[in-house]
């Protein structure tokens, strides 16, 4: 059993260690003369220095059952009172401060969808989903990011040909953004297809190896649309339709990032 | 006397949408489901954005929505306890189990049920102090408690927890001070 000795945590050097300083001691609010006195008390009593062993191993199994909360898509009923400030914003400006266009982004995209895997919902129109849009681009990049003999079918070296081959096979005229000033080159590209018929896929890297890619389908069916945001797994991806093409940016890496470079992309197509 | 500050760091409406996933996080780990924690969040967002200009201090935003939502908390459990809904925290712990590293899934798994035996006090405690990672007298300001209930409150929901997952005989913590 133990009872305290009212001591608290005023005492000075060399007074009796009471509980409370035990656990100020555990949170980093022991002051700094208090310290041998505890470290002491805990290698004289073995039963407090591991009681206090497992107060510390739960506050590590504490943020790691509940970190992941963190990382959960924001449902859009959350974040609708931020809307009136932002929602109007549909074609996002190049220089759009980040979190706006985060916002503006997962205004339109998020809907509680259970615990994992696809939250992608609510492409406007009919016809093939966004769902199964985004879900090919994901597989397509799983696949090919890590291929390491062929990622590309054409490489970037011959990136006038790549980029004249793929528009033609998509009846659409592409272009491959340039995503340097985000740290990633062009690596290539590759024509695929899916259920709708042809999609490009290109891949880019950055100094340390990691790939992102872009994939592109032509979009007949719909409108325009702002971004949306998916993400199964550690893969996540940004999305949208433009200008008859739907794109998705996909990549393993945080959200922040992510947009910004799908900023950087959508830019680079309507400048 | 000086014009009223504009406050070019006022807190602006993004600045509170970047808390959302943390305040969720603690909502969801205090109330133990989900759309239980949506709800408080949401009421916490719209009360913090009705009342941003109360905060001078851009700092202390973080602390600040956790008061929001911790008296938003004290004031629905009232009304919960009438309304006498309870959504099992089961599926939380099997959620968050899901989204666990495969070795770590069952030990997840186990401490949400665990935690989710413990009083509101105690689970608030551990949460500011331990994931939110302030210190008590922050703690103290969010729970408007003085600093030795935080302190004493903080030692028996620990201990209580440890009994819970591990077993054993509950050490008592009478006076911590």
């Amino acid at each position: 059993m133990i009872v305290g000795n009212g001591a608290g945590n005023g005492a000075g050097r060399g007074a009796p260690v009471t509980e409370a300083d035990l656990h100020a001691w555990l949170d980093g609010e022991l002051p700094e003369d208090r310290r041998d006195d505890v470290e002491r008390h805990l290698a004289d009593n073995p039963d407090d220095a591991r009681r206090f062993d497992r107060y510390r191993a739960q506050r590590a199994v504490l943020g790691k059952s509940f970190g992941a909360l963190l990382d959960r898509p924001v449902p859009d009923a959350l974040l609708r009172p931020f809307a009136p400030a932002t929602v109007t914003v549909l074609r996002p400006k190049r220089r759009m401060a980040v979190w706006a266009l985060a916002l503006a982004a997962s205004l339109l995209v998020f809907l509680a969808g259970g615990a994992a895997g696809w939250l992608a919902h609510g492409w406007t129109g009919n016809g093939a989903g966004s769902s199964a849009f985004v879900a090919d681009a994901v597989a397509a990049h799983r696949v090919f990011v890590v291929e390491v003999r062929h990622p590309v079918e054409v490489g970037a070296d011959q990136e006038a040909h790549l980029v004249g081959w793929l528009s033609k096979r998509l009846g659409k005229p592409l272009r491959a953004p340039r995503l340097a000033s985000r740290g990633y080159d062009l690596v290539g590209g590759r024509l695929l297809s899916d259920a709708q018929g042809p999609a490009a896929q290109l891949m880019y890297q950055d100094a340390a190896g990691r790939r992102i890619t872009l994939y592109v389908r032509p979009s007949t069916n719909g409108s325009d649309t702002s971004f949306r945001f998916a993400q199964d797994g550690n893969v996540q991806a940004f999305y949208w339709r433009d200008n008859g093409l739907a794109w998705a940016v996909t990549g393993d890496l945080d959200r922040v990032t992510l947009s910004n470079i799908a900023e950087e992309v959508y830019g680079a197509l309507n400048s | 006397m000086p014009p009223p500050d504009p406050s070019p760091t006022a807190v602006d409406a993004g600045a509170i949408a970047a808390q959302v996933p943390r305040l969720r996080r603690y909502a969801a780990a205090l109330v133990g489901n989900l759309p239980d924690a949506d709800d408080l969040v949401q009421d916490c967002v719209e009360k913090a954005l009705a009342n941003r200009h109360a905060l001078r201090d851009g700092s202390r935003l973080g602390g600040w929505l956790l008061s929001i939502l911790h008296n938003l908390h004290v004031s629905g459990l009232r009304w919960r306890k009438r309304r006498g809904a309870e959504v099992p925290v089961e599926d939380l712990a099997d959620d968050l189990a899901l989204s666990a590293a495969p070795a770590d899934r069952g030990e997840v798994r186990d401490f949400v049920r665990a935690f989710g035996q413990l009083s509101e006090e105690h689970r608030s405690i551990l949460l500011l102090t331990g994931m939110e990672g302030l210190s008590y007298r922050e703690a103290a300001e969010v729970l408007e408690v003085p600093v030795g209930t935080v302190m004493s409150r903080l030692a028996r929901a620990r201990e209580r927890l440890r009994v819970l997952l591990d077993g054993g005989e509950e050490t008592v913590v009478r006076r911590i001070k």
